[in-house]
Formats: C-alpha cells, sequence, structure tokens
C-alpha cells in the first residue's frame, strides 16, 4: 500500500512541470487553429519520443531499431481497418497489444551486448522488418504503402475531420495518458530499479536484481507505446507506409529523445515538439536547404544545451532558484 | 559458371568500395572512440572534387584519385582540429547527435553548391574495357577497384603494424594516458589519423563516382552499410574491416542472383547473426 | 515551488511568442493560390526540382497573372515518397493556412494515392505532375493528370519492339506498383502482337547493384531486355552497369522506359546510352513553335548548356493547365468551375499537342521512340518514331 501510494504521489508532485505543457498545449488549439494538423502530430511525436526514451533515458539502453514497433502499430491500423475494425480506441488497443507482442519476441536478442552491439542488433532488426514489410506486398502494400482503409468515429460519434479537431484532442489526450503512465512507473520502484540499471549495470547483478527481466519488461512497454504512437499517425493520416518502419524514423526518435533531454518526461516532450515543428518551420522557409538549417541546430545544440532542453531549463531554474 | 564468377568479382569491387569508405570511420571509433556518423560526407567530398577536377578543368582521371585523397584528408584533419576534437569528451548520444548534423550539413551545403542531381564521371576508355581473365569477362574498373583496394588494405596494415606512427597509435589506443606520460603527443595523432581517415574515404568517394554515381544524399545513402562493416569487422581492425566490407560485398551479390525475392535482406540478417554471435566484431577488439 | 513558477514563465513566454509568430489573417485580395507539393529534399530532389523549374518557367514566360487574376505559387516539400502522411498534411495546410485554390505536384504515385479523400473532403482540383499510377484517378473525382502512365510508356516500346522483329524479351523493372504496371502494360501489348516474355525479375527500388540481375537476364539469351527503373542515381547506376555487361555483345538490345534515360541524365551516363531504345513523352529536338519557346526560356533561366528534362515539361504544362482553366472560366477560381475547366483542356504543348480526357481526367498526348547517338561530341536521345494521341487510361 505504501509504496503505491508514495509512488502516485511522487508522480502527483512531478505533474508539476507536465501541467503548464498541458496547457500551453490546450491553448494552442485556440492560437492556431489552421495548423491542427501540425500540431496533432507534434503530439504523436512526443509520445513516440516518449516511449523510446524509457529504453534510452531510463533503461539506458540506446536502440537504432525503435521505430519498427511504430510500423507495426501503424501497419497494424491498416491491415485492420481493411478488415473491417475501424473503431479507433479499439484498434488502438490492438496496436499497443500487436507492438508489444512483437517486442516480447525480440527481448532475447536485445537485452545482450554492449552499447555498440546493441546499436548494430536494433539497427540491423529495424531493417530486417522493413525489408521484410517491403516483400510482403500482398498485405503492406510495400513500396506503394497502404493508403485509404477504414478509420471509424471515435466513440462512434466524432469522425477524423478536415481541420483536424477529432485528431487534435484525441492525440493530446492519448499524450497525457502515456504521459502520466511513464511517471508513474518511473517513480515506482521499478523505475529505481531502472536507473540502477542504467548508472550501474554490474552492480545490479551483484544485488541479485533480475536486471535482464527489468529490461526485457521495459523493451516490451517501451515498444508497445511506439505500437500506439504508430496507429495514431495511420489513423490521423489514413496512411501507412515502410517509412514509418524506417530507419531515418528510428535515428529521429533517438535525435528528439537526446535533444530534449534524456531521461527527462518533459525534456522529451519538448525536444520532440521543437524538433518536429523546426523540420516543418524550415521546410517551409527554404523548401530545398531545410537540411542546413536541421544539421546546424543538431550541432549548436550539444555545445550550448549539453543536456538537452531539460538540462538547459533545469539549469535555468537553478540560477533563478539562487537568486530568489 | 562463368556468370557466378562476374558476379562474384562484382560483388569483390563493390566490397573493395566499402573497405575504403569505412576505414576512417573503423579508426576513429576504435582509436578516439568518437562515433562519426558524417564520415560518409568525407567520401562526397573526394567525389565532388574529383569530378569538378574532370569536368571542369580536365584533369585525367589517374590523377584524380591522390588529389582527391590528400585533398579529403587535410580537409578531414583540418576539420578535426577545428571542430571534432571538441566533441570527443562528450558523452555518446551527443556525439551521435553531432555526427548525424554534420551529415544533414555537409550535404545540404553539396546540394546548394553542386545541386541535386547525379554528376557526371567518365571514365577513361582503358579502364570502361571487358577484359577477359580466364575466361571471364570482367570490367576493367572492377579489378582496378580490387587492385586499390588491396593496395589500401595492405598499406595501411604495414602503417599500422610496422611504423613508429602506428606503435604509437597503437599505445594511444591501449591507454591514451600512458601514451601521453610516454611523450606522445596524442592530440596530434588524432589529427593525422582522422586525416588519413577521411583522406582514404575521400578516396573511395572519388573511386565511386563512376560506378555508384554522386548526388548530395551521399553521406546518410551508405552510413548504414559502412556502419555494418565496422561492426562486423570490429572497431579499431584495418584487416576487420577489409574481411567484413568483401564479406558483405560478395554475399549481397550471391543472393540477389540465386535469390532476388529476398537479395537485400540478407546482408541485414547477417549483421544480427554477427552480431548476436560475435559481439566486438570479427577482430575480437584488436587494432590492426 | 519555484520550478513550478519557472515552467509557467517558460509557458506564458512560449505561448506569447507563439501568438506573435503564428496564424496571421490572409489579406482579402482576388487571386489564385496554387499549392505546390514536391519533393524538393532528399534523394528525389533532382526531380522535384525539375517539376518547380517548369513551373516557374511558365510564369516567367507568361506573366504571373491569367484572365486578370495574380496566379501565386506556395511551394513545400514532401521529402519523397516515402511520407505519405507528411503529403497529405502539407495538402491540407495549403488549403487551410495559405488558402490554395488548386494543388499541383505529387511526384509519386503513393503520395497522389494518400491525398485521394482529404481532396474529395476539401472539394479542391489537384494536378499530377507525375504519379503515373492506374489506380491514382479513381480515387477522387478531384485529380487530373498531365504527366505520364505506365501503359503510355510501355505500349509504344511494345509495338516498336513487334515492329523491329524482336521475339523475346527479358523484362527488369523496379519492384513497386509503377513498374508492375508496365511490366503488365508492356507484356499485354508485346504477347498480344505474337512476342514472347520469356522471364523477368524485379529489382528492389532503390537498390544500386544491378549486376546479379542483368547476369541472370543475359543467361536466359532474350533478344531484348525492357527495363524501367525510378529514374536518379538508381537509373545512372543502372545504365552504367548495363554498359559494363556488354549487351550489344551478346546481341541484346536495350529498350527502356523514357525516364531511365531522361535527357538531363545522359551526361552522368556518358556512352552507356549508346543504341539504347526508349519511349518518353518530350524530346528536346521536337520541332514545334511551343517548344522553341520552351527551349529558349528555358536556356535563358538555366544557361545554355542545361539540358530540359521530361519533368520539366510536366511542370511547366501543369501550370499552362491553370491559366488556360483560369482563361475558360473568365477568372473564377472556385473549385467546381476550375476542374470543369481542367477536364477539357487542350494544349499546344513543348511536347506536341496534349488533352485530357473529360471522362478519365488523364492524360492524351504522342509518345516518341528515341535511341541514344552521339551528336557533336556529347550523347542525346534522337527521336526516331511518334505514336500520336496514346491515351493515358483506355476508357
Amino acid at each position: 500500500m505504501n509504496s503505491v501510494t508514495s509512488s502516485v504521489t511522487s508522480s502527483v508532485m512531478r505533474i508539476g512541470i507536465g501541467l503548464p505543457l498541458f496547457l500551453v498545449a490546450v491553448a494552442s488549439y485556440f492560437l492556431f487553429p489552421g495548423q491542427l494538423g501540425l500540431i496533432a502530430h507534434l503530439f504523436i511525436l512526443a509520445i513516440f519520443a516518449l516511449s523510446y526514451d524509457l529504453l534510452q533515458g531510463h533503461a539506458g539502453v540506446v536502440s537504432l531499431g525503435h521505430a519498427v514497433f511504430f510500423g507495426i502499430g501503424a501497419y497494424t491500423t491498416a491491415i485492420l481497418g481493411r478488415h473491417g475494425v475501424s473503431d479507433p480506441l479499439v484498434v488502438l488497443v490492438l496496436a499497443f497489444l500487436v507492438s508489444g507482442a512483437v517486442a516480447g519476441l525480440l527481448t532475447r536478442i536485445v537485452v545482450v551486448g554492449n552499447d555498440l552491439t546493441r546499436l548494430l542488433v536494433t539497427l540491423g532488426i529495424g531493417f530486417l522488418f522493413f525489408e521484410a514489410a517491403n516483400k510482403a506486398n500482398w498485405l503492406t502494400g510495400g513500396a506503394d504503402g497502404m493508403p485509404d482503409f477504414e478509420v471509424g468515429r471515435l466513440f462512434g460519434l466524432y469522425a477524423f475531420d478536415f481541420m483536424g479537431k477529432t485528431a487534435f484532442w484525441y492525440t493530446l489526450a492519448v499524450l497525457a495518458v502515456v504521459y502520466l503512465f511513464l511517471l508513474l512507473v518511473t517513480s515506482s520502484p521499478f523505475g529505481v530499479a531502472l536507473r540502477g540499471i542504467r548508472e550501474n549495470v554490474r552492480r545490479m547483478h551483484a544485488i541479485g536484481a533480475p536486471v535482464n527481466r527489468h529490461l526485457a519488461v521495459t523493451y516490451i512497454m517501451s515498444g508497445a507505446i511506439a505500437g500506439i504512437a504508430g496507429a495514431l499517425l495511420a489513423q490521423t493520416s489514413r496512411f501507412a507506409s515502410l517509412d514509418m518502419l524506417g530507419f531515418e524514423r528510428s535515428a529521429e526518435v533517438m535525435m528528439m529523445a537526446t535533444l530534449g533531454g534524456t531521461g527527462s518526461i518533459p525534456g522529451v516532450v519538448l525536444g520532440a515538439a521543437t524538433f518536429g515543428y523546426l523540420k516543418d518551420m524550415l521546410s517551409v522557409i527554404s523548401p530545398k536547404y531545410w537540411h542546413l538549417g536541421i544539421g546546424i541546430v543538431l550541432m549548436l545544440s550539444v555545445f550550448v544545451l549539453r543536456s538537452g532542453i531539460a538540462g538547459a531549463l533545469a539549469g535555468l531554474a537553478r540560477r533563478m532558484e539562487r537568486r530568489a | 559458371m562463368a556468370g557466378i564468377v562476374s558476379v562474384i568479382v562484382d560483388g569483390i569491387a563493390y566490397g573493395m568500395l566499402l573497405f575504403l569508405f569505412s576505414i576512417g570511420l573503423s579508426v576513429t571509433l576504435g582509436l578516439m572512440r568518437f562515433i562519426n556518423l558524417a564520415h560518409g560526407a568525407f567520401a562526397m567530398f573526394g567525389g565532388y572534387v574529383a569530378v569538378t577536377l574532370m569536368n571542369g578543368y580536365g584533369v585525367p582521371f589517374l590523377l584524380l584519385l591522390p588529389v582527391a585523397f590528400l585533398a579529403t584528408g587535410l580537409f578531414g584533419a583540418v576539420a578535426e582540429k577545428l571542430v571534432i576534437r571538441h566533441v570527443y569528451p562528450m558523452p555518446e548520444l551527443q556525439q551521435v547527435l553531432f555526427s548525424i548534423g554534420l551529415a544533414f550539413a555537409a550535404g545540404a551545403v553539396a546540394n546548394i553548391i553542386f545541386g541535386p542531381q547525379q554528376q557526371p564521371m567518365l571514365l577513361p576508355g582503358w579502364l570502361a574495357q571487358r577484359i577477359s581473365v580466364l575466361g571471364i569477362d570482367i570490367t576493367g574498373y572492377r579489378i582496378f577497384l580490387i587492385g586499390a583496394g588491396l593496395v589500401a588494405a595492405a598499406a595501411l596494415i604495414a602503417l599500422f603494424s610496422y611504423t613508429l606512427y602506428g606503435a604509437r597509435v597503437r599505445a594511444a589506443v591501449d591507454s591514451r594516458r600512458t601514451a601521453e606520460g610516454m611523450g606522445i603527443n596524442v592530440s596530434l595523432l588524432f589529427s593525422l589519423t582522422f586525416g588519413l581517415g577521411a583522406a582514404f574515404a575521400g578516396l573511395g568517394g572519388a573511386l565511386a563516382v563512376g560506378f555508384l554515381g554522386l548526388d548530395p544524399t551521399f553521406p546518410l545513402k551508405y552510413l548504414v552499410i559502412v556502419l555494418m562493416v565496422v561492426a562486423i569487422g570490429g572497431p579499431g581492425s584495418i584487416a576487420g574491416s577489409f574481411i567484413a566490407a568483401i564479406f558483405i560485398g560478395v554475399i549481397d551479390a550471391l543472393f540477389k542472383y540465386f535469390v532476388p525475392e529476398i537479395g537485400g535482406f540478407v546482408i541485414y540478417a547477417v549483421l544480427v547473426v554477427m552480431m548476436v554471435f560475435f559481439p566486438k566484431g570479427l577482430a575480437g577488439g584488436r587494432t590492426a | 515551488m519555484n520550478r513550478m513558477k519557472l515552467s509557467l514563465g517558460v509557458a506564458v513566454s512560449l505561448a506569447t511568442a507563439a501568438l506573435i509568430w503564428g496564424g496571421s489573417a490572409q489579406a482579402q485580395q482576388k487571386k489564385l493560390t496554387v499549392g505546390v507539393v514536391l519533393p524538393l529534399s532528399g534523394t528525389y530532389a533532382d526531380q522535384g526540382r525539375h517539376y518547380e523549374d517548369g513551373m516557374k518557367l511558365y510564369q516567367k514566360l507568361h506573366g504571373n497573372s491569367a484572365a486578370g487574376v495574380p496566379v501565386e505559387m506556395v511551394v513545400r516539400d514532401d521529402q519523397g515518397p516515402g511520407s505519405g502522411d507528411l503529403a497529405r498534411r502539407l495538402t491540407q495546410e495549403l488549403i487551410v493556412r495559405n488558402g490554395a485554390d488548386v494543388i499541383l505536384g505529387y511526384s509519386f504515385t503513393p503520395t497522389a494515392m494518400s491525398v485521394a479523400t482529404l481532396l474529395n473532403e476539401a472539394k479542391k482540383p489537384a494536378i499530377l505532375v507525375n504519379a503515373t499510377g492506374a489506380a491514382v484517378l479513381p480515387r477522387s473525382e478531384y485529380f487530373v493528370r498531365v504527366s505520364i502512365t505506365a501503359a503510355q510508356f510501355a505500349e509504344p516500346l511494345a509495338r516498336w519492339a513487334l515492329k523491329n522483329n524482336i521475339k523475346t524479351v527479358y523484362t527488369l523493372v523496379a519492384d513497386f506498383a509503377p513498374g508492375i504496371e508496365m511490366e503488365n502494360a508492356f507484356k499485354k501489348v508485346f504477347e498480344g502482337g505474337g512476342g514472347k516474355i520469356i522471364g523477368g525479375a524485379r529489382t528492389p527500388v532503390s537498390a544500386m547493384e544491378y549486376s546479379p540481375f542483368l547476369q541472370r537476364a543475359i543467361e536466359a539469351k532474350p533478344e531484348a531486355i525492357f527495363a524501367f527503373n525510378p529514374g536518379g542515381d538508381v537509373s545512372v547506376a543502372f545504365m552504367k552497369q548495363a554498359k559494363e555487361r556488354n549487351l550489344a555483345k551478346a546481341g541484346i538490345k536495350l529498350i527502356v522506359s523514357g525516364d531511365v534515360v531522361d535527357e538531363s541524365m545522359l551526361a552522368a551516363m556518358g556512352d552507356a546510352v549508346d543504341g539504347v531504345v526508349s519511349s518518353l513523352n518530350y524530346q528536346p529536338d521536337l520541332k514545334n513553335p511551343a517548344n522553341e519557346k520552351f527551349l529558349k526560356g528555358f536556356h535563358d533561366m538555366m544557361g545554355a548548356n542545361a539540358v530540359p528534362s521530361a519533368r520539366t515539361v510536366q511542370g511547366y504544362d501543369g501550370m499552362a493547365l491553370i491559366y488556360q482553366a483560369l482563361e475558360k472560366t473568365g477568372g473564377k477560381t472556385d473549385a467546381d468551375s476550375l476542374l470543369a475547366a481542367l477536364k477539357e483542356a487542350k494544349i499546344d504543348s513543348p511536347r506536341g499537342p496534349i488533352s485530357i480526357d473529360p471522362k478519365t481526367r488523364d492524360i492524351v498526348q504522342n509518345m516518341y521512340i528515341r535511341r541514344g547517338v552521339q551528336k557533336d561530341g556529347k550523347w542525346v536521345n534522337a527521336t526516331e518514331e511518334a505514336f500520336e494521341n496514346i491515351k493515358g487510361t483506355a476508357n
């Protein structure tokens, strides 16, 4: 009883930082009615980044193949939609389960080895899935992707409209749930154990902690949540494509988490939103050369934001606290 | 039979190119423990130098190669001194972030200067011919690539195993502090080695244009396969990268020939299997 | 508690900055906004650039307005064929944020497919500057295609092959919808005329190594190899490797769809195009007044040595279609009038006379058979034969 209440209380206290973020998100609905599609996309990126950071920031496992679960979530949605299962929430849960199941099958390969090895194994697995999906074009549409599958009305009432209003609230709600869930997990004894694994895995083995089992559970959760993000993208854009499983997406989610401040939940949300928004803004300013802008931002960020956005903000907070 | 052999030879030639690309990454990873995902940008640099010289100034093909080699090496050494060495002490994630940003920026700069189109590179007639070796028809260019790769591998292995420079590098890899304590100027060593890796990538890039083409997406296009070569070969090992590159080139070619339906799939399966059973790569953590 | 204050402060500042930065009211003046969605970064940036050049060239040569209405382009980058969700979002933003009245673009079939339902909801016409897949047009009443289809590529080639006594063919197409469509279209006409496809393979879409596939093809001993790949670096690699294999010595002719040997890429291929026969909807050496005007403007804009691609012409014609539609509606920019006018379009294009078939909304144009030859020291495609008024889609 005690450990549950104390982790709930500590989570509630940590919501503190998340609350202003949530309010800004809600406000953006009224401030930017013409960009709801973009903002919903940022929410989806944030969910994906959060799922990834559970692995990288909390368990210390770096993976270059995380988009596999994102893609599986998207394709599950598309395939179910093609076969008449289209209630958004039902599909979301199914995508969650399928991605989690696949993650479960892969845990053995992922919990072994050192950092570089694991990086490359996850990379290799990512490509295997990509190629498999490419070849199985009877199921996935191959290089052409899957457009036009049924996406039903949310709660049977709200269709995914052209302006993106339904998509906005839907993705924001899921983001909030995922955010709270992660707060809970990371404040719990399980979360503390993960931190221990991240910081000194040998010692964790030495004190008898079930390291591999913890890592496996984390990997499954992380994959399942990534599947949710993928399903959301498929539902809001009515499209599933190979790039949702691809290397670029895996690399991007790693960049978003690192940019935001790996290990910090609000940081990662900010990192994902910033990165996604920058990409969009830069490509409006210069459709041909925006890669230069992004490249420069990334390079500068390692010098200016040494621990990501979260680190910079925390540093600011400390300085303000000292003055106060 | 002749068909299969020519396919294998082509695969080996492709592997040689991969080897040249990956030397620099392997060495920087093994020596400086720096994950440089922008390494492909050096190959691209070498390619553009070669193309500009050939198309703009009519420089003959054989002269292009050493020029591309030296120019890229210089560029690499300068970049290392000015920018890259500041990234060494950073945690791995920041290194990855930085180097991907660099790769993006490099591609964008190439796009601005040269445009997004394919660069023309017309090989001299004597290279483009089909030569008959032991009854098998092989393009002269592929033989040239194989030769270049072998020479490069031999030179590098000799360099690292038999010269004072090589000994110093191996000492610095084993223990930087001790090496510095012995009076070895480790930061100069790093600059030189980084430059050397870049130079080989530049050479590889110049050689690749005639066979794979050249455009600003080069750095990111070959990043993954180069990472695979380094991983399978073992970071820091020249011989390992060599074997891994040839291996990948040949396997890819063979499977595309025999089982085209799964063609591209195989090398990734190989990567996963190799990493699971040989986590430190073929060389198992030894240098050269 | 200080952390809470800081966070609130950050949130408020973010919101304020965003407010200043964010959506601005559109000035209400009569104009036609053309939302352009093209791959301008990444692997296919070269293709995207050609379409854009064509569009800009048209505006340069014909002024910035039609029927008294200013025509303005807003360009967004869809980063290539992989990201259908991005193209969809960009289209939506162009319509909502920029007030686009018509969309011009979509280089790839999957991209076009992903926006079909969106266009139906938004009720805005879209002109496809490429997107050659057969399945695209039926998806939405609002699509009009100004480019080309697989059938238009394959049919003349198959007929040419039959005419030139080629009896057996091996096919090598890229493994995605346009490739498969080409394979089927070619097979239908070729086998329908008495020829035989003795084998084939499908190559991975972004493959750079074609040696094994070419080796297999040669071993099958066909009289000709019919090939298609999506252009750009992939096609350059294919052609170079085909040359390495010396198909001519093996007595095998190489016939390809024109976008593999698009004029703008010939410089990079060198003598690999020697004797290669292809079919395309545009040839720089065509003699007609529209082409002369186009070429002059093109060289003024891009330099005397620049070579136009068929894609440049497709972009050019896309814009021409919009201008003509505006003239026909007398300046009305609403979707229904524009669409009705677009469906009846007939234009004297640099590629010859083209028109849109009102029933299928697809393009009807001439196709040209060309052969790679050396002229004045440069490798070019020389027109051999023209097939007139080929329909994009049979109705």
